[in-house]
């Protein structure tokens, strides 16, 4: 179901809604003033003043050069591929997320930026070249070093840390995004009637509701 | 500064309530369906769920995919404003103190994102120390709030199942929903355990209650506050349609300084400042009823000295601000390896539970003397900021579609990692009682104001051996139960001495109570059993103050039902010109 129609579902589905919020409205005059009423900022989303303030300030400030944006981005899609489920990292301006997210909470700064730094050193001391202009093969080789924290060796450590940092951005930023949450097959936040686990998945995990259950529990249909 | 002037408003009314969270959208409701002219003042803006909600807004729509802000700590698309701290308003602390102390700034209060849990206290839980000797009994019993929580059941609306059980009275219930898949994993390992699971008791609507509200359409998302009024949200379901009687005023962005009382030592009103354009004001009335959450009440009545009240307002006991308690608290969470590679379907429910576990056990057969609840998550959430965070440490430990993989990775194989491990994860939280102590309090800090020039509070809490046995008693519980289905540990499983076995910082919980305690000793308590000051016939409190203890409940039920209660009795009393 696509937002739109499942908007249209949540007014249908409590004709009253619309209604009160009309008539709230007009109660309110007496000692509300439309400077009073919260206004959605640039994300649609309910927004205090001092939000507002601070998003305001947050969007004005870049943290990443052009060159670290460009390394994020490629590290994002060595992480998130396209694949035969679902598009790439940057399909889902992953890069653009991290860009945000570092603004937003700034302890990921230092291990960010330093981390970058760091790979590019490692790239030049093995290959003459920073990570970006390294070939593909050289990119995957340094990877390698870093990307299993268990077989990692222990001078690679800190790289270690750095890429496990990457990938749980990069993994958050993608599976928050569209595509992502359709790759994950999440179906909720729809309105709906919840009528129980399906026949099909109780059958397959021996399981199922109680007599008193199926009795006092609300059901549909 | 230029001149500074305190302007009086010209209209005076029957009530002035303090607050707009359930305590005091109580109040407003009761009062102003009585005929009875109220003025409630609010510290923040005007909030109606309908229009401000974030609901069914998806991650990608906040830039930073619903983490939490200083502005939001449950997260960018929760119903509540401001939380642990607020710009300009501190709150200062003791020694080691570690007291957590979250405040709303809104209209509706906490109660546009809380849990929704709603538990009665039991007949119990109003008489603790004739059972265990410890604290106090409340001046009332059961039986005189069961007609209010009966009332509110049937006005608000809730569901959940009549048990019979012990000390967990039951209710007017409407039908719960049906438990989630994991929940019934629960409830088939903890019952065979010996620890009952069963539907949890929340003010939800399942069916229609009047056609002001609407029913639930299970989006899980009661902590964004609900466009349909489909849950219980003071803003939605108490204030709004107060307003409509014609008989409620509500003053927002309006932080009320001190409550005026004259040489009588009676109060007269209160003075704000309007904390958008930081004017002063006096606003006059016949009572005056505070229900600005359990440490702001005892703030406002220790800020309000005078000669009739030299020890703070409604304080010649000494006792405003002691007592302070929170619920107990402590977490574990794990994996369920046979929920791995899920077929995929909407379960998100209502927002939260839909079974929990009362509190079930014998304190005479413990080392510590209360009980505490069981509350239970898990399944298909809505990906938002840290989702399944810390793969690496996943992804090594279990065979992935037959595979063995090494920890961490990327690539293609690592997407179908995370399609794997999704919805098999689920978590459990303690919440329980804690003993109310007079050492444990808040005081006015000597040396602090906030940007108003108001005092500020002080904390100075400490949990006791009683506390840190039940966490401890909790944990084993909770990988009793994690075993008993098969699921493995993933967090929470650190509990040690070192650590107080996990128990959360008081205040973390958001349940704080007892700073305006009620009795029948005026040298011992603040309130009457009305929650009428002793020292003040005029002024009440209805928010978490009153409370002598707290149960193993969630105590905004026992708020509601009790703030009903003095509201009615404020009625009677006006009625009969006793006040």
């Amino acid at each position: 179901m696509d937002r739109r129609k499942s908007i249209k579902t949540l007014l249908i589905s409590s004709a009253s809604f619309a209604v009160l919020a009309e008539a709230c409205k007009s109660d309110d005059k007496k000692t509300v003033t439309a400077k009073d009423i919260p206004v959605a900022g640039d994300s649609g989303l309910d927004r205090m003043k001092e939000e507002e303030e601070y998003e305001k300030q947050l969007m004005a400030n870049t943290f990443f050069t052009p060159d670290e944006m460009a390394t994020i981005t490629l590290l994002g899609d060595m992480i998130i591929p396209r694949d035969e489920v679902s598009g790439s990292a940057s399909d889902a301006k992953v890069p653009a997320f991290i860009a945000f997210i570092v603004k937003d909470m700034p302890r990921h700064q230092t291990p960010m930026r330093g981390g970058l730094r760091w790979l590019d050193v490692q790239c030049l001391n093995r290959f003459g070249k920073s990570f970006q202009h390294c070939t593909a093969p050289q990119q995957v080789e340094i990877v390698d070093m870093i990307a299993y924290p268990k077989k990692a060796k222990p001078e690679m450590q800190q790289g270690v840390a750095f890429f496990s940092l990457v990938r749980n951005l990069v993994a958050t930023g993608f599976y928050t995004s569209e595509i992502g949450v359709k790759d994950l097959g999440y179906m909720g936040n729809v309105p709906n009637n919840w009528n129980g686990v399906p026949d099909d998945v109780l059958k397959k995990y021996s399981i199922s509701y109680s007599e008193k259950e199926l009795k006092e529990c609300i059901s549909f249909g | 500064m230029g001149d500074l002037q305190i302007r009086k408003q010209t209209k005076t009314y029957d009530a002035i309530i303090v607050g707009s969270g359930a305590g005091g959208g109580m109040a407003a409701y009761v009062l102003a369906n009585a005929g009875l002219k109220v003025c409630l003042l609010e510290a923040g803006p005007m909030y109606d769920p309908a229009k401000d909600s974030s609901q069914l807004k998806n991650p990608w729509e906040s830039p930073r995919r619903g983490a939490s802000t200083k502005f939001r700590p449950f997260g960018d698309f929760d119903g509540c404003y401001w939380g642990w701290q607020i710009d300009g308003e501190p709150y200062t602390h003791v020694g080691d103190t570690k007291w957590e102390w979250w405040r709303a700034r809104m209209l509706g209060g906490r109660t546009n994102h809380w849990g929704r849990i709603s538990l009665r206290f039991g007949p119990k839980d109003f008489k603790r120390k004739s059972i265990d000797g410890l604290g106090d009994d409340w001046p009332i019993g059961y039986d005189d709030v069961k007609p209010y929580y009966d009332k509110i059941d049937e006005l608000l609306g809730i569901f959940g199942t009549n048990e019979g059980l012990d000390n967990h009275p039951d209710g007017i219930f409407q039908p719960p929903p049906r438990p989630r898949l994991h929940e019934l994993f629960i409830k088939r390992a903890a019952t065979g355990i010996g620890i009952p699971v069963i539907p949890s008791r929340m003010s939800i609507l399942t069916k229609k209650i009047n056609n002001e509200r609407g029913v639930c359409f299970y989006c899980a998302q009661c902590g964004r506050s609900c466009k349909a009024y489909a849950d219980f949200s003071s803003s939605s379901v108490l204030i709004l349609p107060a307003i409509k009687t014609g008989n409620l005023d509500v003053l927002p962005h309006a932080m009320v300084r001190q409550v005026i009382t004259n040489k009588e030592g009676l109060a007269t009103g209160v003075s704000y400042v309007n904390t958008l354009d930081l004017a002063e004001y006096q606003l006059e009335g016949r009572t005056v009823i505070l229900a600005a959450s359990a440490c702001e009440s005892a703030r406002l009545l220790l800020n309000s000295k005078s000669a009739a009240h030299p020890g703070g307002l409604a304080n010649s006991s000494g006792v405003v601000g002691k007592y302070l308690h929170d619920s107990t608290g402590a977490d574990m969470g794990g994996i369920i390896p046979e929920l791995f590679d899920r077929k995929r379907y909407n379960e998100d429910g209502v927002g939260g539970m839909h079974v929990y576990t009362p509190w079930w056990l014998d304190n005479k057969k413990l080392d510590f003397p209360r009980g505490y609840h069981i509350e239970y998550g898990g399944g298909f959430g809505q990906p938002v900021y840290g989702f399944q965070w810390g793969m690496e440490n996943l992804n090594g430990t279990y065979k992935i579609n037959g595979k063995q993989k090494e920890a961490g990775g990327y690539g293609a194989s690592l997407k179908e990692d995370y399609r794997y491990f999704y919805g098999a994860h689920i978590g459990m939280a303690g919440r329980g009682e804690a003993i109310a102590f007079e050492s444990n309090y808040c005081e006015i800090d000597p040396g602090v104001v906030d940007k108003f020039g108001i005092p500020v509070l002080r904390f100075h809490v400490k949990p006791s051996e009683h506390e840190i046995k039940q966490a401890k008693h909790m944990k084993e519980t909770f990988a009793e139960i994690l075993h008993a289905m098969g699921a493995v540990i993933t967090w929470g499983g650190d509990a040690g001495p070192e650590n107080n076995y996990g128990l959360h910082a008081p205040g973390n919980i958001i349940h704080e109570a007892g700073t305006v305690r009620m009795g029948n000793d005026r040298r011992t308590s603040a309130l009457n059993k009305w929650s009428q000051a002793h020292d003040c016939k005029n002024l009440f409190c209805v928010d978490g103050g009153p409370f002598v203890s707290q149960a193993d409940k969630n105590i905004t039920w026992t708020i509601l039902a009790l703030s009903m209660r003095t509201s009615e009795y404020i009625v009677d009393q006006m009625k009969k010109r006793e006040i």
